[in-house]
Order: C-alpha cells, then sequence, then structure tokens
C-alpha cells in the first residue's frame, strides 16, 4: 500500500490543477455540509419539543360577537359559556385562558422579589386562567395546589384599581428554581404588579412559553399563571379521538346563545403546533436537499475527474499489469488517490466548517458547531469519494494490459 | 469566427454527451437555487414605497420608565397617545399621522349578513396621502373630521366587494360597536410589503380592510391589536388606551417636502423630549429616533433570517457547482489535447484556442441557465406553497430574470477560463507526437 503513496503524490504533483479542484470542492463540501447538517439539528429539536400539555386532547376555540359588550362582563360572559362547555357530555375539562402555545397572544410580565419592581427582576410569560386550568392542559404539579374555584379573581375587577392585588400564584418549574435556587418555591412571595405581594401555592412541571424557541426576553422559560378569569380563548379537552367532534359541538354551543356572536377560529392543538413549526420545517428541508445536492455534484466531480485520469494513465496501467501489478493493486491505487485528495480537502474543510460556524454564531445566533460533526463530516465526505472514485477505479482495473499498452 | 466557435463547441458537446450533461445539470441546480433564494430575498427586502420612502419617517420618543432602563437600547417602538397627540396637534412636519391596529366586526344596518371581522386602522386624517392610498370612489376625512370625532370610515376593496358587492358604496352606512358610521371613501385593491406603517401585526400583514378616525374609534371604546407596552403604573386602573396611560401602542409617521428638513425635525423632538422630562413624564434621558422607511425596515430587522440563511446556502452551493464545472471542462479540454494539437499546427493561434473553449463554457452556460431558470420557477413554485406569510409574494421578476441569465452566464465563463488557458498552452508538437 504504502510503496504507491510516492507515485500517487508525483502524478498529483503533474496534475496540481485537477487535483486542487477535487480538494477545493470537497473543502467546500466539507464546510457546508457540517454546517446545514447542524442547522437542520437544531430545527428539529426546535420541532419536537415537548410542550407539558395533552396536545392530542386540545383544541382552542376563539369566539367573537359583534355586539359590544362592557368589558367588566367579560369575566361572567365567560363563566357562563364555561358552564355551557363543561355541560357537554365529551368534553371532560374547559376553561378560558388568555393565551396558549402556538397562539397569536403572548403577555409578560416582570416578577421581582421586592416590591415596585426592585431587586432582582425576571421576565416571565403570563398566564391567567381559572382552576381548570390545570386539568385542561393537562399540567402535571409538582408540588402545592391547585387554585379553588373561589379563589378565582375577575379579571376586569381586579385591574380596574390603581394597585392591583394577585394573592396567589403556581409558577412553573423554571421560576420556582430561577427564584429561588435550591429551596422550595412554596409559600414564597413575589411581586408581579408594583406593591402587592403574591404568594407561590404550586409548582408545575413543564409549561413554556407560547412562542417557544422563538420567545425574546430575558426569562429563559419561567411563566406563571394567575387565578384571573375574564377574556381569552376557550380551550377544550377531550377524549383522544373525538377532537373533531367535539369542536363542532363545542361551536354550536358557543354559537347558538346569540346569533351575532361567531366562533372565528376552532382548531386543535396538534394543528397549531403543526402551523407554528411549518417555517422550521421548511427550512429544514431546504436544507437538506442542498446538502444532498451537493453531495451529489460533489460525487459527479469526482467521478468526472477521476475518469479522467484512468483515461490519460491507460498506459501506465497497461505497463503496471504487464509488470505483474493485479487487479486490486491498481485498484487500490486509484482508491487511495482518493483518500490522499479528501483528507486534504476535509482538513481544509474542517478549518473552513469552524470558520462558518463562527460566521453563523455572529451573525445568525446559531449555536456554535458541536465538535461531533466535524469527524461526522470527515467520514460522509471519505466514504462519498471512495463510493464515487469505484466504478473509474474499477473500469482502469479490468483494463486488459495488452489493449492498454497498443492503444 | 464566433458562429464557427459555437458549431465546433455544439459538435464537442454532442460527442461527450455524459459529462456536458453532466456540466449543465449541476450549473442549472446552482443557478435554481440560487434564483430562488435571490428573488425569495429580493421581493422581501424591496421599498414598499419608492416614491417617498426617503421622505417618510417614523417617529420614537423614549417614555418608558427609569426601572429596567439600559443605556445605549432602542426607545420604545411606538408612541403613547399623549405624545401621539400633542404630536400631531403642534404639525410640525408637511404631514403626520398617528395610528393603530384594531380589529372589529363590520355589518350592516338591516343585519341581514352575517357580520364580517376585519382588520381595522384607527388613524388620522394624512394617512391616505402619506401613503399614497389609491382610490376607487370618494375620498378620506379631513382634520376637522378628526377633531370632532366624526362618524365616518374608508373601506378597502375587497370590503367593498363583500359587503356592497363592488357597489359605489359611498355615503351608506356601516355598523361598527353598534353605531352607524358614514363610509367617505372606498380604496382601490393596495397591496403594500412589508406592512411597514405598523410592524407589529407581522410584517408581511395585507393592508387594512376598514379605516376610521383615531378619535372616533377612542369615542366608540374599541379595542387595539397590536403590540402594547406598559410600564409604571401602566393604565393605572383605567384603560390601556387612555389619554394618560403610561403605555406605548401608536406608530406615528411624519412626511417632509424633501429629505433634509428631517434634521430640524428631529431637533424639535429632542426639544419636546426634555420639555417632558422637565414637566417629569419622561424619565429615561432624551433619546429621539427619526429613520426613513427602509432605514426603519432595517433597524427592525423584518428581513426574515432564514431568508438571508438560504441565500448565503444556496451562494455557496453554486460556488461548489462552479468548481464541478471547471475540473469537469479542465477533463474534457485536456482529453482533446490531439484536436487542440491539430488545430494549432494548421495555424490557429493561442488565442483562437482560448476564445473556442471559452465559447464551449458559454454554450454550456447558455443551457445551464435555461434549465436553471426553469429550476428556479420550479422552487419558487414550491415557496409559495409554504406557509410563511410572505411565501405568496415570491414571484420572478424581469430584474430577477435578467440576473440569472446574467449570473449563470458568468458563472460558466468565469468556470471556462481556467480550462481554456489550460488548452491555449498546450504545445502542438508534443500533441501531435504522441499520436
Amino acid at each position: 500500500m504504502l510503496t504507491d503513496l510516492m507515485p500517487i503524490l508525483s502524478t498529483l504533483r503533474r496534475h496540481k490543477i485537477a487535483a486542487g479542484l477535487i480538494v477545493l470542492e470537497v473543502a467546500l463540501s466539507c464546510a457546508i455540509v457540517t454546517n446545514a447538517l447542524h442547522l437542520i439539528q437544531t430545527r428539529v429539536d426546535a420541532l419536537s419539543a415537548d410542550t407539558g400539555l395533552a396536545e392530542a386532547e386540545i383544541a382552542v376555540l376563539t369566539l367573537r360577537g359583534s355586539k359590544p359588550q362592557p368589558p367588566e362582563r367579560n369575566g361572567s360572559i365567560a363563566a357562563e359559556d364555561l358552564a355551557r362547555l363543561r355541560a357537554l357530555p365529551g368534553i371532560k375539562a374547559a376553561t378560558v385562558v388568555n393565551q396558549i402555545v402556538f397562539g397569536d397572544n403572548s403577555n409578560n410580565s416582570g416578577v421581582s422579589l421586592d416590591p415596585d419592581s426592585k431587586g432582582r427582576r425576571i421576565s416571565a410569560a403570563q398566564y391567567a386562567a381559572d382552576d381548570q386550568m390545570l386539568p385542561t392542559f393537562g399540567l402535571k404539579l409538582l408540588e402545592g395546589r391547585n387554585f379553588t374555584p373561589d379563589e378565582i379573581l375577575d379579571n376586569y375587577q381586579a385591574f380596574n384599581t390603581p394597585d392591583p392585588k394577585i394573592g396567589l400564584l403556581i409558577v412553573n418549574k423554571v421560576m420556582a428554581d430561577k427564584l429561588f435556587p435550591g429551596q422550595s418555591a412554596l409559600g414564597k412571595t413575589v411581586y408581579v404588579f408594583g406593591s402587592a405581594a403574591s404568594t407561590i401555592i404550586g409548582v408545575v412541571d413543564t409549561l413554556t412559553h407560547t412562542q417557544m424557541h422563538r420567545a425574546r426576553g430575558d426569562g429563559g422559560g419561567a411563566a406563571m399563571i394567575l387565578p384571573l378569569r375574564g377574556g381569552g380563548s376557550y380551550v377544550i379537552r377531550t377524549e383522544p379521538g373525538q377532537l373533531d367532534a367535539q369542536i363542532k359541538a363545542a361551536s354550536a354551543a358557543l354559537e347558538q346563545v346569540d346569533r351575532t356572536r361567531v366562533v372565528t377560529k376552532a382548531r386543535p392543538l396538534a394543528e397549531m403546533r403543526s402551523a407554528f413549526y411549518a417555517q422550521d420545517r421548511a427550512m429544514a428541508w431546504l436544507m437538506g436537499g442542498v446538502c444532498v445536492a451537493l453531495l451529489l455534484v460533489t460525487a459527479m466531480g469526482i467521478v468526472g475527474l477521476a475518469s479522467f485520469w484512468v483515461q490519460q494513465r491507460t498506459r501506465m496501467i497497461g505497463t503496471r499489469r504487464a509488470l505483474g501489478a493485479t487487479e486490486g493493486q491498481i485498484r487500490r491505487y486509484f482508491q487511495l488517490e482518493n483518500l490522499l485528495l479528501t483528507c486534504t480537502g476535509v482538513a481544509i474543510g474542517t478549518v473552513g466548517a469552524i470558520a462558518l460556524s463562527q460566521l453563523l454564531m455572529q451573525s445568525y445566533e446559531v449555536p456554535r458547531l458541536p465538535w461531533l460533526y466535524l469527524p461526522a463530516g470527515a467520514v460522509s465526505l471519505w466514504l462519498l469519494g471512495q463510493l464515487a472514485v469505484w466504478v473509474p477505479a474499477r473500469r482502469a482495473a479490468r483494463l486488459s494490459p495488452v489493449a492498454a499498452l497498443r492503444s | 469566427m464566433f458562429l464557427h466557435y459555437l458549431e465546433l463547441a455544439a459538435r464537442s458537446a454532442r460527442a461527450s454527451k455524459g459529462l456536458s450533461t453532466l456540466m449543465v445539470l449541476a450549473l442549472a441546480l446552482g443557478i435554481g437555487a440560487c434564483m430562488t433564494t435571490l428573488t425569495v430575498y429580493h421581493v422581501l427586502s424591496g421599498d414598499p414605497i419608492p416614491a417617498k420612502s426617503a421622505r417618510l419617517f417614523n417617529v420614537q420618543l423614549d417614555a418608558g420608565s427609569s426601572i429596567g432602563w439600559k443605556a445605549g437600547e432602542e426607545p420604545t417602538f411606538d408612541l403613547t397617545r399623549f405624545d401621539a397627540t400633542t404630536l400631531l396637534r403642534e404639525k410640525k412636519a408637511m404631514r403626520q399621522v398617528m395610528s393603530s391596529g384594531f380589529n372589529t366586526s363590520v355589518s350592516l344596518p338591516d343585519a341581514q349578513i352575517k357580520p364580517i371581522f376585519s382588520s381595522v386602522r384607527m388613524t388620522s386624517a394624512d394617512f391616505f396621502a402619506m401613503f399614497d392610498a389609491p382610490w376607487q370612489h370618494g375620498g378620506g376625512w379631513s382634520a376637522t373630521d378628526d377633531e370632532g370625532e366624526a362618524r365616518v370610515a374608508v373601506i378597502s376593496s375587497a370590503l367593498n366587494e363583500k359587503l356592497f358587492g363592488g357597489a359605489n358604496s359611498v355615503g351608506r352606512e356601516v355598523i361598527v360597536r353598534g353605531q352607524p358610521l358614514r363610509i367617505v371613501g372606498v380604496l382601490k385593491p393596495w397591496k403594500v410589503l412589508p406592512h411597514f406603517w405598523d410592524l407589529t401585526l407581522g410584517s408581511y400583514t395585507e393592508t387594512e380592510d376598514f379605516y376610521l378616525p383615531f378619535s372616533t374609534a377612542m369615542a366608540l371604546k374599541s379595542g387595539h391589536w397590536g403590540s402594547m407596552d406598559c410600564w409604571a403604573k401602566g393604565a393605572n386602573g383605567g384603560s390601556s388606551l387612555d389619554l394618560n396611560a403610561s403605555c406605548a401602542w401608536i406608530q406615528y409617521w411624519v412626511e417632509f417636502a424633501k429629505p433634509e428638513d428631517a434634521a430640524a425635525y428631529r431637533d424639535y423632538l429632542t426639544a419636546y423630549s426634555e420639555a417632558q422630562r422637565k414637566a417629569g413624564r419622561f424619565e429615561r434621558p432624551t433619546n429621539v429616533r427619526l429613520r426613513n422607511v427602509m432605514d426603519w425596515l432595517d433597524a427592525q430587522k423584518v428581513l426574515p433570517a432564514d431568508v438571508r440563511l438560504q441565500t448565503w446556502l444556496a451562494f455557496g452551493f453554486l460556488a461548489v457547482c462552479v468548481v464541478n464545472m471547471v475540473g469537469l471542462l479542465l477533463a474534457k479540454t485536456l482529453r482533446r489535447g490531439g484536436e487542440i494539437g491539430v488545430r494549432r499546427a494548421l495555424g490557429a493561434t493561442r488565442g483562437d484556442i482560448f476564445r473556442q473553449f471559452v465559447v464551449e463554457a458559454g454554450l454550456l452556460g447558455t443551457a445551464g441557465a435555461l434549465l436553471g431558470l426553469l429550476l428556479a420557477q420550479g422552487g419558487l413554485w414550491l415557496v409559495r406553497q409554504s406557509p410563511s406569510d410572505y411565501a405568496r409574494m415570491a414571484q420572478l421578476d424581469a430584474t430577477m430574470l435578467a440576473l440569472t441569465l446574467g449570473l449563470a452566464l458568468l458563472a460558466s465563463l468565469l468556470a471556462g477560463l481556467l480550462p481554456a488557458w489550460r488548452a491555449a498552452l498546450i504545445p502542438p508538437a508534443v500533441q501531435l507526437k504522441v499520436q
């Protein structure tokens, strides 16, 4: 094997340009493909993120009325509508919330450990719902308890005062750990609105920001639930498989109250999820497509140049065969040559991949390229090179020595 | 001579069908990918109002509270109702507009049709003149209407179609929040992308269906859709839409006769901001922004990062395709050393050989361009099927068409230079001797 190395190097030295082109092509592919695969991976990670909700059993309904209603009536209208929904046979639970994951709304509030926004302050996604939010969303309570029905405040009344007082709160685990690292958050006091203290009575497991990975700000996934009933979207939970039928029943129940009411949107949460991630999915497919095309083009280039070399060296192959070289030796010669070229390409490409990753980190807030992608990219390009050179190398090996010498 | 080279090129392409197809295909793939992403980029980064984008300016004042303030940060993107109303009253620009978004049901007095939920812009009189709204019937309202909370409205052609079957509806009444409003104008179909005067509802949302005076909307106790940023005591027990609420939710635009007038207006804003600080309303150091349309779009990062990323990716791909083509062309050229030797021996100069091979590369490039154009059309079709809100805008226009052809030709000629130069260097004698 090694005895082949010297003649290969001296041949390559005589074909600097062609060899350089293959190296360049491999390097470019290596740099682009590793980074593109990493980007695909970040998208796929986002796509499969857990919301902590019983997604398959939940639907969200938006109800609008053309008859103006005074805002102070919002809470009681919601209570009446919820009674109607909960009376429907197939509905396990129903609630009205100001926001839900994958929806359009996003409410966030600053929360601090001292009154009037002084002291340590974090931003948290702010859910406002009644005591049925936990069972409707399917949230898991880690510590403490849920709200009781008589702890739910009317949203309008609560805020129609200069100093709103929300006495109780449920927070998610992220928020509990952020505010009170290493200790239980239960019974602790935080300040959301001005000088009125709120006591944490429960900690739920996973409850995300409504915009998932697109959320801005420093909250880092903190979320809380306020015991408020007011306007918002109706959320129903049914037995799995019954969702579509129950959406129809619930819409009819809400609309039949008054003919100016229209359910403008009624969608299963799974459908909202798919719409929410459509862009990320499209991007992942696009990058995947480009990667495949890129590798194909690179393979095409290797096949083309290797074939040319085989043709050019027919006489040399004939001589070697005549002097006793086996088919395998000839084939291995071309394979080794290809390996040398791809190795050089991969070495340059790895440097390029790291540089490209730096650039992407600076301009597009992409996480750093994990080092594992580099050997993975190298191995795939080696394989690609060996695969691409196989056909020309075999053709070279099968040249009959006599014919090769005569040409 | 050119025609002769072309004929030679065609003959050589026929002679090595496989290799030529490979080259054309690879180039077409690269061109197709590039043009698809470039077209999306071009459409999305376009100027929504080219005639006056340099004269329209967005106003930002930093009215937020000192809690959480960090030096060098952007001021709040929208204005409070108090500031917007004051600036509008003082009329220091050629035109000024305050506006905000909303969504409501619009119905007819006889209640024969189901209410139509429409996107609304509550705004002031100059809106239509400032943004060059195209009129089908009637026109906008006056500043007097703004002051008098006049019960008037302007509707889009789409809403006019739904409500009145497309007839001239000026003078007719519609019901909004239980109150009758008289239609004074109907717009022609109006496309403005991005939706630059209010980016808080999505950068590529369509123009609104319903327009009414800001004062009227407030009198009707309309709600609000879009970004709402409150601080300190916020609504302070009232509504966040109140005149004195510490909430920013109003987009404010001014138009000048010439872009240079902006400097004087910026001074005016600074003076206003200082006065508010003295009065104790503003807590933060004076921090005003006055940006024209394109700067505003840039500052708001309207162009999705994905689109830029895609474009870079496609250019990387094209680079690989070009390198690939150089390699294949080189192989193809060197294989024809004998032919070149004969031509040189028969009197062709190095320049002749060089030109012949460049023409050959150009021919492959043209084929690649045409195929790439088809691929780009297919790619754009795919983009239009995608769910993003800007997808429907992805269309190839004349500029991009020319650019596609130019790019392909440039890429292939670039790819052809090195092989052609190598071909021209082939010494005739050696080649002939080998034969």
